[in-house]
């Protein structure tokens, strides 16, 4: 009987020891936001920054972990590839929280639910990257998203709530796609375990039709997520409204956590299945690249170019996916690391050369941007010649990487689409930097001059700059990390 | 097997046997004397230039209702839960301990930010209606 | 197995027709109704087909709160408000019929075929619900697969601060007036009646 009472699962907590870290520090700067009479928004930043940099702490000791690969009931996979992905993910929220607290101050508004939210999505997105259970990745994905979706709406400006209502709208619709596709998979093989999936398509015991349409309900939730064409509508408008410290953050971390479930659902559990998805992820490839290059170049919006631009970066990180060998998870992942620091980087110039808000956003008002504020031009500059991927930055090597591994997979098409689209997008890289550096001002808006922001950008330049000369600093990493094991 | 809920087809034909033989007794029972003051709408007081129709309903019972949603899936999960308590044991005890302390702190959270506060100065209205406006007018 | 059959020859019609009837109902608060009464006979199918803690879960959640939010928010926009039947988009309509059709066409295909209809339980269902469904669940709910049922907290925590962030009124005091000056959205003329409740007639 007391044995009956007291027996319980085998619960090893180690690998989720970062999630146990954030959602400890989220709810204690929740409610330290609710309970405290006088408000501190410092406070809660540092006592953020210190739950992140603990469960990054937690994190790197799990890069040694010997215990079993899956733990929690098979739910948990304690592998390097999301000792990798967490890393990144923490790093890029804790850039944004300082980018976020500058930003709500600076417009004299008081968001104290800003910090325990971002640690909030933070956490869907590690866990995501660690989930080995179709289920616990619908609930990571569901947290992430409905933690964004606030985030978006953050300020009360119009746009700002037509973007979330938008985003809300297509990602509830998503994640109808991709509960269907759990089903599917379910149905298919009688689990949702990642391993027990792979192991019976590759024993021919699953119904192999029902499991290509859960590929193809779950490439269209993943596919939402990371913006890629045709399922990319709503990121403009999205990443136009939303505060621009909160895109920062979203364009940055969503896509390495979306892509990191993306690549470990589709290399364990249909890894049996691949001749059939591959085509799947090229199509994608294609369209999202060629599209999001094109759309882009009409922009009249810094902050909808970007977004087009993230938008066509995802076609690259798709590339990578596409090949489906140990080579193209390292170059999708670097793309990723890449990205981040690029992308986070450029959008917190934005925020800092648009005065209060997203009062200037407009190309036009980059002009002769190298006057105002040398510093934040050169800036500017680096991380637009990393994502048109001109040496000597991360986004070069990042992108040759890529179609190397496309290349040696055997996909030579896709990998030359790749090049034509980046010979694209380089045009509307470099009509900024011609704006910034040739014309004169048209407006005369005065750039934040604050130093802790500038410092909070620095970071992801001096990684970009590091990454683009030195790439064997990570490189090695990342290939150790880069086993998805099933 | 379904034999177990008769019970509660039983119960809940009564209950609505009770209401409509309610309904129809007091109809048939009642005095029925109408008179052009009774009908009118108000016994005191001038006639009304248009009726109250369609009125609406401020925001706060929808927040209320989204955070009634919240609480009611937490309920679901003590159902099966309780119908298994002794089997679960122990563990199952620190579990459910700890999901309903996790959702506590919701809980505490909407209270401190005056999610259930009713008589609470309505400020910036204007505003938030044109938000609304603005999203309905597309 | 007669009781079985009974039931759902009750429960059905009702729930077609009343799926129906809240298609055809103009009054946005009649057919929140019919809703209700579709969702209650789904339930009582769930019932029939031994599914006991689906059907609290459809009663509970879906015909109580769901439909609570539902009812406030057609409150919320105003029970008069009568919506345009002319679609917006272009060909809707014949999409809408010829997209039902299909799928029409597509279940018919189905039970002639045989695909995914069974009259008979899947194999293992007896042996998975093993001392009733509930228990079953529980067991399954708690033990394998807690890891999810925790992480369900922290959603329904990140549920309700979105509830609270998204349509609270109250602002705080600091910087308030500030902001006002620099707002976007220009404070509105009042050209719309203000608010509903003043016209009340008193008595």
């Amino acid at each position: 009987m007391l044995g009956q009472f007291l027996s319980h699962p085998p619960v090893e907590l180690g690998p989720i020891g970062p999630e146990l870290v954030l959602a400890g520090a989220g709810v204690l700067v929740l409610l330290g936001g609710a309970l405290v009479r006088r408000r501190q928004p410092r406070a809660l930043l540092l006592a953020s920054l210190a739950g992140l940099t603990g469960a990054a702490v937690v994190s790197v000791s799990l890069w040694r972990w010997r215990g079993h690969a899956t733990v929690l009931g098979g739910m948990v996979q304690a592998d390097r590839f999301a000792v990798v992905a967490r890393l990144i993910l923490l790093g890029v929220a804790a850039l944004a929280l300082v980018l976020g607290h500058h930003y709500f101050e600076r417009l004299g508004e008081e968001r104290p639910e800003f910090y325990p939210l971002v640690l909030f999505t933070t956490l869907g997105m590690t866990l995501i990257t660690a989930a080995a259970d179709l289920i616990l990745v619908f609930l990571a994905l569901e947290i992430l998203s409905l933690s964004l979706y606030v985030l978006t709406a953050l300020s009360r400006r119009l746009a700002a709530v037509e973007g979330s209502m938008k985003y809300f709208l297509l990602g509830a619709f998503s994640s109808a796609f991709f509960l269907y596709g759990v089903a599917m998979a379910y149905g298919a093989t009688g689990s949702t375990h990642l391993s027990t999936i792979a192991r019976s398509l590759a024993g021919q015991t699953g119904n192999q039709a029902l499991a290509l349409a859960a590929v193809a309900l779950l490439v269209i939730g993943f596919g939402f997520k990371v913006a890629a064409v045709p399922f990319h509508m709503w990121t403009p408008d999205v990443y136009q409204g939303a505060p621009t410290a909160v895109t920062a953050y979203m364009s940055a971390a969503t896509k390495v956590a979306a892509f990191a479930a993306f690549l470990r659902v589709l290399m364990t559990s249909f890894q049996p299945l691949t001749w059939d998805w591959t085509p799947i992820v090229w199509g994608l490839a294609v369209a999202t690249m060629i599209v999001g290059s094109v759309l882009a170049i009409a922009q009249t919006d810094i902050k909808r170019m970007l977004a087009y631009s993230s938008i066509a970066h995802a076609g690259f990180v798709l590339v990578g996916v596409s090949a489906a060998t140990q080579e193209g998870i390292q170059s999708a992942l670097f793309y990723l690391l890449a990205y981040a620091a690029t992308i986070l980087g450029a959008f917190g110039v934005v925020m800092l050369a648009s005065g209060r808000g997203e009062e200037h956003t407009s190309l036009g008002s980059y002009a002769g941007l190298c006057r105002r504020s040398p510093l934040l031009a050169g800036l500017m500059s680096l991380f637009l010649l990393s994502m048109a991927g001109i040496p000597p930055t991360a986004g070069f090597i990042a992108k040759v990487n890529v179609f190397r591994a496309a290349v040696d997979a055997g996909h030579w098409g896709v990998a030359l689409v790749g090049v034509l689209a980046s010979v694209v997008a380089a045009f509307f890289y470099i009509r900024v930097m011609v704006l910034m550096y040739m014309q004169e001002p048209l407006e005369d808006v005065e750039p934040d001059p604050s130093i802790v922001p500038r410092l909070a950008v620095a970071v992801p330049a001096l990684l970009t700059l590091l990454f683009g000369v030195f790439p064997g600093l990570v490189l090695g990493l990342l290939e150790r990390a880069s086993v998805l094991r099933w | 097997m379904l034999s177990e809920y008769l019970p509660i087809v039983v119960l809940a034909a009564l209950a609505l046997a009770f209401a409509v033989a309610s309904l129809v007794v007091s109809s048939l029972l009642r005095p029925h004397r109408p008179t052009p003051a009774k009908l009118a709408p108000y016994e005191c007081g001038i006639e009304p230039q248009r009726l109250p129709k369609g009125e609406r309903f401020p925001v706060k019972f929808y927040v209320l209702a989204m955070l009634f949603i919240v609480f009611d899936v937490e309920t679901i999960f003590l159902f099966p839960w309780a119908v298994g308590f002794r089997r679960l044991g122990l563990f199952g005890l620190v579990e459910m301990v700890v999901f309903i302390g996790l959702v506590f702190v919701a809980y505490l959270y909407v209270w401190r930010e005056g999610g259930l506060d009713w008589n609470e100065p309505v400020r910036r209205s204007g505003e938030r209606e044109q938000v609304g406006e603005a999203l309905r007018a597309g | 197995m007669a009781a079985d059959w009974i039931v759902f020859w009750v429960c059905a019609p009702i729930s077609i027709g009343s799926a129906i009837a809240m298609l055809l109902q103009r009054n946005a608060v009649h057919a929140a109704l019919f809703l209700i009464v579709n969702l209650f006979t789904v339930a009582v199918l769930y019932l029939v087909l031994g599914a006991p803690f689906l059907f609290a879960v459809q009663i509970i959640v879906y015909a109580g709160a769901i439909m609570v939010l539902f009812l406030f928010v057609i409150m919320l926009l105003g029970v008069d408000r009568e919506e345009r039947l002319v679609e917006r988009l272009r060909g809707q309509r014949t999409a809408a019929i010829l997209l039902g059709l299909g799928v029409v066409g597509e279940v018919v295909f189905a039970i002639r075929a045989g695909v995914g209809f069974s009259t008979r339980a899947p194999a293992g269902f007896g042996a998975a619900n093993g001392g009733g469904n509930p228990q079953a669940l529980g067991r399954l709910l708690f033990r394998a697969y807690f890891l999810p049922f925790e992480v369900t907290s922290i959603l329904l925590m990140v549920a309700a601060v979105a509830a609270m962030v998204l349509a609270r009124r109250r602002e705080r005091p600091v910087a308030s007036a500030e902001r006002r000056a620099q707002e976007p959205i220009e404070p509105s003329e009042p050209s719309e009646p203000s608010e509903p409740r003043e016209e009340e007639p008193v008595g």
